[in-house]
């Protein structure tokens, strides 16, 4: 597959590089270990956010760091859990004296690696809490396998705790807001197309010229089934029912709507998905309180989209209105 | 064993497992994301660095210790902590001894596999690398207890992990990415099974060499 790049090994570094001056004056970035922190850290007094994974999701999670959001990203090698080491200096880098927040997703490596730096940080007098975020409602089987996977809601929930972090809340505020949402998030993806990292340069699953993969995860991590390609309104309903059903929001609720491109879907086909959740929603009675719609959690190249829905209470609607001032999220600045 | 074997341990895992690194690579590609070769080939070039820092005095227990954090602080993804704490268990195991017997190896073994299990969750048949390592560590200590060699013990063990490895092929598997497969992991050799069994089969080949 061709790629933008020079060399397989250097892709992370160069990114960083790349994003260090793209965003000079908003986000500096450590190079050993690779950390993406804000430029004004630590802030004296706030609760810190730091969250961190493989690369390959941009703008997930350097993208998301900033005032509002987080104070300090990790990213690993490209599908590759960062390293405790990685996580201590952020954590170190960003700590003002208030406690800081790791938003770690379920995934097997995420978990022990974020374990093993919380541990080190305490070890060095720095109060840690971690919250995993665990939406994908395409893993149904939680028992027999390494459980839901941390996807769409993971934005949301840099965002909301992020705000309410820069509102002076609590390390115990902060950590609520996340399982908060994450209690009341549900996502489900659908791929058109497979990816291939850098270093294989092959795609990591293969789908007919015809197929489409539903269920699908941010690492192309297999889903429900594979099914006929269709229109987007039959796609939407697919995605859409299994995340009412474990969701099951009362009628007249508003949610927060995220409609995320996997990398490789233009933005025209985003919003035409957006459309038919919006109507899909309103004729159950579901209002869209809030929305968002882009690329924001993506899987390399991949063609394919995520739906996240967020029950919205008055606070969660009031802490997503907060300004947020990152590379990839801004507004109310 | 002594830190002149650890040493060569070592380095001869990192020289197999950079020779196997494109296998280990189509393994992980075909039920995980195809980052495991890479991931480990970093951690070892890592550790021979580190080993390079390190003087000749340095007594086996630590050097393992200093080795296990190595894999922790550059593999990244779920085998950098398991391999990371293996090594460090086995490490804190010996000790600061200048050698340590068969019986003390074997006991570092089983604090490794012990550390593994815990950390990782995994039981056995989950089709992970605690397949190759739980049946290598029995197989160390029967064929101790039972009076053989350490050397021949060794080669029982590295035959058991290739075994264990093998049996993971019909493996549904349930722990890390490839557990979202389902059926679909069946008749697939785990990738962590068989870096497992390489670093194994070095170990044996590390005794050979020191005696």
């Amino acid at each position: 597959m061709k790629k933008l790049i020079n060399d397989p090994e250097a892709v992370v570094r160069e990114a960083l590089e790349g994003m260090e001056a793209a965003h000079r004056g908003a986000v500096r970035v450590m190079y050993e270990p690779y950390v993406v922190v804000r430029v004004d850290a630590p802030v004296s007094g706030k609760v810190a956010i730091i969250s961190g994974g493989g690369s390959g999701h941009e703008p997930m999670h350097g993208g998301f760091v900033g005032p509002g959001m987080l104070d300090a990203a990790c990213p690993g090698e490209v599908f590759t859990s960062p390293t405790p080491d990685q996580m201590l200096e952020a954590t170190k880098a960003v700590d003002g004296g208030a406690g800081v927040l790791h938003i770690v997703k379920n995934y097997t490596g995420d978990i022990l690696n974020f374990e093993m730096a919380a541990e080190l940080a305490q070890g060095e007098g720095i109060e840690v809490a971690a919250v995993v975020i665990n939406d994908d409602v395409a893993v149904q089987d939680s028992l027999y396998t390494a459980g839901r996977r941390g996807v769409g809601a993971t934005v949301l929930a840099e965002k909301l705790a992020g705000a309410r972090a820069e509102q002076g809340g609590s390390l115990t505020d902060v950590a609520g807001v996340v399982r908060a949402v994450n209690e009341r998030a549900r996502s489900f993806g659908v791929a058109l197309t497979s990816c291939a990292t850098p270093a294989s340069g092959t795609p990591i699953f293969d789908l007919g010229a015809d197929e489409i993969e539903v269920g699908v995860g941010i690492h192309g991590e297999p889903g429900r089934r594979r099914e006929k390609h269709a229109p987007a309104r039959e796609i939407v309903e697919m995605m859409l029912e299994p995340i009412l059903d474990d969701l099951q929001p009362a009628q007249g609720s508003s949610v927060l709507a995220f409609v995320n491109g996997l990398g490789g879907t233009p933005l025209l086909e985003l919003y035409l998905l957006f459309n038919e959740v919006n109507g899909q929603l309103a004729d159950r009675g579901i209002t869209v309180g809030r929305s968002l719609v882009g690329n924001y959690i993506t899987s390399l190249e991949m063609a394919g989209a995520s739906i996240t829905l967020l029950q919205l209470d008055d606070e969660l609607a009031r802490l997503w209105d907060a300004p947020v001032k990152t590379a990839a999220l801004r507004w109310g600045v | 064993m002594d830190a002149m074997t650890v040493t060569s341990w070592l380095r001869s895992c990192s020289a197999a497992i950079a020779e196997q690194k494109d296998y280990l690579t189509q393994l992980d590609a075909a039920i995980g994301d195809a980052d495991h070769g890479s991931n480990m080939t970093r951690g070892f070039a890592a550790v021979e660095a580190k080993l390079d820092e390190l003087d000749g005095g340095t007594p086996p227990g630590k050097l393992l210790i200093a080795a296990g954090q190595t894999l922790v602080s550059t593999v990244g993804g779920a085998s950098g902590p398991l391999w990371g704490t293996a090594l460090r268990r086995a490490g804190r195991s010996m000790g600061d001894v200048d050698a340590v017997d068969g019986q003390g190896l074997a006991a570092a073994v089983d604090a490794a596999v012990a550390g593994v299990v815990e950390l990782g969750a995994a039981q056995p048949g989950d089709k992970t690398m605690v397949d190759a390592l739980l049946p290598a560590a029995e197989s160390l200590r029967i064929h101790l207890d039972g009076g053989d060699t350490l050397l021949a013990s060794l080669a029982a063990a590295s035959a058991a992990a290739e075994a264990g490895m093998r049996a993971t092929v019909p493996m549904l598997a349930r722990k890390g990415r490839a557990s979202y497969l389902g059926e679909r992991s069946i008749g697939h050799q785990d990738p962590g099974a068989t870096s497992a069994a390489i670093i194994v089969a070095a170990l044996e080949r590390a005794v050979a060499g020191a005696r």
